[in-house]
């Protein structure tokens, strides 16, 4: 039984799936995106506290949400590979990692933008956008990791296990940001607060969420193909399939 | 078992996969009937490592770090410890600090915690390295004495080992 | 015949202390280096009392976590060069209780010593006589569970030659929620609040790394041994 489930992630295997599956991710999402911009840009009304201002939480929300997402994935594909010695969970991390640290700082810049309204500046270590701030962090030092072994499986091992720590210090370092503004708020800074929700603005925010998990889907395939061809580049079946 | 081969064959790696601290790619490493895998820390017991630097902490004494790798492992007197030192004909430098010790003393204190542990298996990378001829004579008469005590040694070495009829040859090549 | 794991601990503690003592220049550099650090922010800033009164906090966490931050390297630096890290492994002791040895030796001869000395430093930032329990505490905890963090740091970046930048970058965001309670309860302690909670959580945090940070210090040297 477990050999047919390591000819799954086998990585000729992962190849082709991963090829496969790229243009129905991405299409999907981009039909997501579409609604949900459409949906929530022109059509929801503007809200009764933030007016027109709080229409970048449909970019800024996936975007934070998706960071976490990410985070999370490399983390239980490292965690696969380091225990199961199953390669090509090393192969999913790297290739989720600078993703997720892209979605992280699309998040920042998204947050300072929105907070610039509501704030009167850019930046006021608000706790979310703060936390975000750590989790940059965290992608950094994972990603600085990995590549300063000289043995790259190691490397891989090393970053694996680091993604597993930072993840299980995530929620540590949520609460205590949130504990650490809750003692020095000033009066003037308001949250990035979500709004109340009708379903004209839920659903093309949902839907902005799928899309960009989707867009996320479809940009790890695209990413995990140029590793596995990468890692495997000595491979007797990565020399057909270039000259192919 | 003698293992030998030219540079660069992948002698140190196979006594590492044999100790347990490398994984092998396939197959698995047995150790009376059980994979170390299974029962690594019994393993362990059951075991003494010589890699290529005899291991020893520079600011410490010889008998200073004798005491701490055996006291690890088993409790041993000042005594035992030093006549385990005497018998790698490194009595001289049981109060030295590691630092000032010759290559060749350091490997004979290196051997002398392998002696003074008392353990069934030896792997011993390259242990002639820097040793005399006296030395190469003390090692090859400690490794005979330990096969007749029904103890087995890997041993990894460039030249010819002589040390009775006992032995097995493993020729590693590129 | 073999040996306990109390007696083990209690082996590697003292090798690790004995090793410390003989080279006592060692020792110092990571006080100086704290003392200096805090003598740069008054320079740097201001000297009106009730300024350095506020940042006080903040500034010796700071610098109690980059001069805790620069021992750290060494932590397994010299074991891994001369080979007794492959023996500690093949000990036949467990590593987790080898790990929590050392990072134990290496707390006391770092992070106490800072806070034996942050009565100094905090005289000088002018922290009122009234903080200073609150602030050694926390510092003692942070510190503490700083040295458990930074050991799984170390164990990654073992084999690494320039790991010393490295270390801090893996290790500081996980530092970060010890700095905001360590540093919010010498605050309260300083303006008259209760630091309590903030202790209490501070010590949770330090119990939770004590515990598990030697599992992910111990496996992240098997790693760097593969």
């Amino acid at each position: 039984m477990w050999t047919w489930f390591y000819r799954l992630a086998s990585p000729p295997y992962v190849y082709w799936v991963a090829a496969a599956a790229t243009p129905w991710f991405l299409s999907l999402s981009v039909v997501a995106i579409g609604y949900g911009l459409i949906a929530g840009l022109v059509f929801a009304p503007p809200d009764y506290q933030q007016g027109d201002a709080f229409r970048i939480i449909y970019v800024h929300a996936p975007s934070a949400w998706l960071s976490m997402f990410a985070y999370t994935t490399m983390a239980l594909a490292g965690g696969i590979a380091l225990i199961w010695r199953i390669k090509i969970g090393h192969a999913v991390a790297a290739a989720s990692a600078p993703i997720g640290a892209s979605f992280t700082v699309a998040a920042l810049v998204t947050g300072s933008l929105w907070g610039r309204p509501m704030w009167g500046t850019y930046w006021a270590w608000d706790p979310r956008l703060t936390s975000e701030l750590i989790l940059l962090f965290l992608y950094v030092g994972v990603m600085a990791l990995r590549p300063a072994f000289e043995e790259p499986g190691r490397g891989d091992r090393a970053a694996a296990l680091l993604s597993i720590v930072g993840v299980v210090n995530i929620p540590i370092i949520h609460y205590s940001v949130v504990w650490w503004n809750s003692l020095h708020q000033g009066a003037t800074v308001a949250r990035l607060g979500v709004p109340k929700m009708p379903g004209s603005m839920l659903w093309p925010l949902l839907s902005m969420l799928l899309g960009f998990m989707l867009f996320y889907g479809a940009v790890l395939c695209i990413r995990l193909r140029g590793e596995v061809l990468n890692r495997e580049r000595q491979s007797a079946w990565v020399r057909e399939a270039i000259k192919a | 078992m003698h293992v030998s081969g030219p540079n660069g064959t992948g002698k140190t790696t196979l006594l590492r996969v044999v100790t347990g601290l490398l994984r092998p790619e396939q197959g698995v490493v047995t150790w009376r009937g059980k994979s170390i895998a299974s029962t690594p820390t019994d393993y362990q017991n059951d075991l003494a490592y010589a890699s290529h630097e005899p291991a020893l902490k520079g600011d410490l004494t010889a008998l200073e770090n004798l005491r701490f790798m055996v006291g690890l492992r088993r409790r041993a007197t000042s005594q035992e410890l030093r006549a385990a030192l005497d018998r790698t004909g490194a009595a001289g430098c049981a109060d030295l600090p590691a630092r000032v010790l010759s290559a060749g003393q350091r490997r004979r204190v290196a051997m002398a915690r392998v002696l003074a542990v008392g353990a069934a298996l030896w792997l011993l990378d390259e242990p002639y390295t820097n040793l005399d001829t006296v030395g190469c004579a003390m090692l090859s008469a400690l490794l005979v004495e330990h096969a007749q005590k029904g103890g087995l040694a890997l041993v990894v070495a460039h030249h010819e080992l002589s040390v009775g009829a006992k032995m097995r040859h493993l020729a590693m090549q590129g | 015949m073999s040996v306990g794991a109390w007696s083990a601990f209690v082996l590697v503690l003292r090798r690790e202390l004995c090793l410390s003592f003989r080279r006592p220049d060692q020792l110092i550099q990571p006080l100086m280096f704290f003392l200096i650090v805090t003598t740069l922010f008054p320079l740097g800033l201001s000297v009106q009392l009730s300024l350095l009164r506020e940042m006080a906090p903040g500034v010796l966490w700071v610098a109690a976590l980059l001069a805790s931050l620069l021992s750290l390297d060494a932590l397994f630096k010299s074991d891994a060069e001369d080979g007794t890290l492959e023996q500690l492994v093949l000990s036949g002791q467990g590593l987790y209780v080898i790990v929590l040895a050392k990072t134990l030796a290496h707390w006391l001869v770092s992070g106490a010593a800072l806070v034996l000395v942050s009565p100094v430093v905090g005289t000088a930032l002018a922290v009122p006589l009234s903080a200073f329990p609150t602030m050694m505490s926390s510092l003692g905890l942070g510190t503490l569970a700083l040295s458990w963090l930074g050991a799984i740091g170390a164990g990654l970046t073992v084999g690494l030659k320039r790991g010393n930048v490295l270390i801090s970058l893996i290790v500081l965001p996980l530092a970060m929620p010890l700095l905001i309670f360590g540093a919010g309860a010498t605050d309260r302690a300083i303006s008259g609040t209760s630091p309590v909670g903030a202790l209490y959580l501070l010590a949770a945090l330090c119990v939770l790394t004590c515990t598990l940070a030697p599992f992910a210090a111990a496996a992240a040297l098997r790693i760097t041994l593969e």
